[in-house]
């Protein structure tokens, strides 16, 4: 925690005195009855090393990380482990199915997920093209429907799409996450009104999942009132990813706070905000 | 006998249960999970779910990854 130490202050508290002042403390995110304290969300990948991956984690503030399901390393087996450095008991784990081009795929690797873990939370990812890694809208409803029968809680990777994200929520997802542009793109929210028409589709939490690029984004999606967002690239790539990871934590913040205060609508022509009374020369 | 790993051919000792051959492996059962011919292997089978000859088995495990990352699982 040097960061905090510079400033001379805990950094973890000063969010939690300015979510105390705000009346923020109750302001949980909660899926399918979990609680969710930080709606920020990061995943574990691309990092220098765990040891970076932890900080990182730290300074984002956050209480949920996304890490995939990979094969064993049979023949080498003193590869530290992630979770020797992510303490399951403090940080939600939410698998994904990322890498998965076919639902067979991932309701293997979801399934997979679920015995391994500690809780049925699993992000479905289906993609569909290497290049644009959109997904691929009609194997995700094919696999969110086994996982969802199967009783696992589903949330979904899904395009800006309102119609994919309803029928999602029909079939029995209890969130959603759209993307906000193509992951790793650091492109920001391109659609912020099919963003905004999701929101007024569905009546599940919306999580903004994807394609963030600096804190300014991520408080654009919390401004257009999205329940949380996840990112990875964004601070995992940034040249000092613990100071992002921070950056991050606060763009989150402010993006809320600003939502729930409600912003002034937006005019053509200037409204004078001094008084005109009493103005010298009148 | 001889099994299919994630994905490799392997040798194995004969009658080995899943319990006994993330043993052999020397995996903690705690941290994995096990597929054994396509299916999910419950923890709670582990000590009864019998591994053959010619049986298709992956071990898999969480992996650092955040929206996307290189596949592994294939079928």
């Amino acid at each position: 925690m040097e960061r905090a130490d510079r400033v001379g202050v805990n950094n973890g508290n000063v969010v939690a005195l300015v979510q105390k002042e705000y009346g923020m403390t109750d302001d949980k995110l909660v899926i399918a009855g979990i609680e969710f304290t930080s709606r920020l969300w990061v995943g574990t990948g691309k990092y220098k090393d765990f040891e970076e991956t932890r900080r990182a984690i730290e300074a984002s503030g956050t209480d949920v990380v996304t890490v995939s399901v990979r094969r064993v390393n049979i023949i080498d087996r003193s590869k530290e482990n992630l979770l020797d450095h992510i303490d399951p008991k403090k940080y939600k784990i939410l698998p994904n199915t990322a890498g998965c081009y076919t639902a067979k795929d991932a309701v293997r690797t979801a399934m997979l997920a679920a015995e391994a873990g500690i809780s049925k939370l699993v992000k479905l990812e289906v993609i569909g093209d290497e290049k644009t890694l959109f997904p691929d809208n009609e194997a995700t409803l094919e696999a969110a429907k086994v996982l969802v029968k199967e009783g696992l809680i589903v949330l979904p990777y899904v395009s800006d799409d309102p119609i994919m994200a309803r029928k999602l929520v029909d079939l029995g997802c209890p969130a959603v996450m759209p993307l906000a542009a193509p992951i790793g793109s650091g492109l920001g929210i391109r659609n912020p009104y099919n963003i905004r028409i999701i929101m007024e589709t569905v009546k599940v939490p919306v999580i903004v999942d994807a394609g963030v690029g600096t804190a300014s984004d991520v408080a654009l999606a919390m401004e257009l009132g999205c329940d949380a967002v996840l990112l990875n690239t964004a601070i995992a790539g940034a040249k000092d990813p613990i100071a992002m990871a921070e950056a991050m934590k606060y763009g989150v913040l402010a993006g809320r706070l600003a939502y729930k205060a409600g912003r002034i609508p937006k005019k053509l022509y200037a409204t004078a905000s001094s008084p005109i009374e009493g103005m010298i020369g009148s | 006998m001889n099994i299919t790993l994630n994905g490799e051919k392997k040798d194995a000792p004969e009658g080995l249960t899943v319990l006994g051959l993330l043993q052999h492996l020397k995996i903690q059962p705690e941290r994995v999970a096990v597929e054994l011919n396509l299916n999910v292997v419950k923890k709670s089978d582990y000590a009864a779910a019998q591994v053959k000859d010619g049986d298709s088995v992956e071990v898999v495990s969480f992996m650092a990854g955040g929206v996307w990352s290189e596949p592994t699982v294939s079928a």
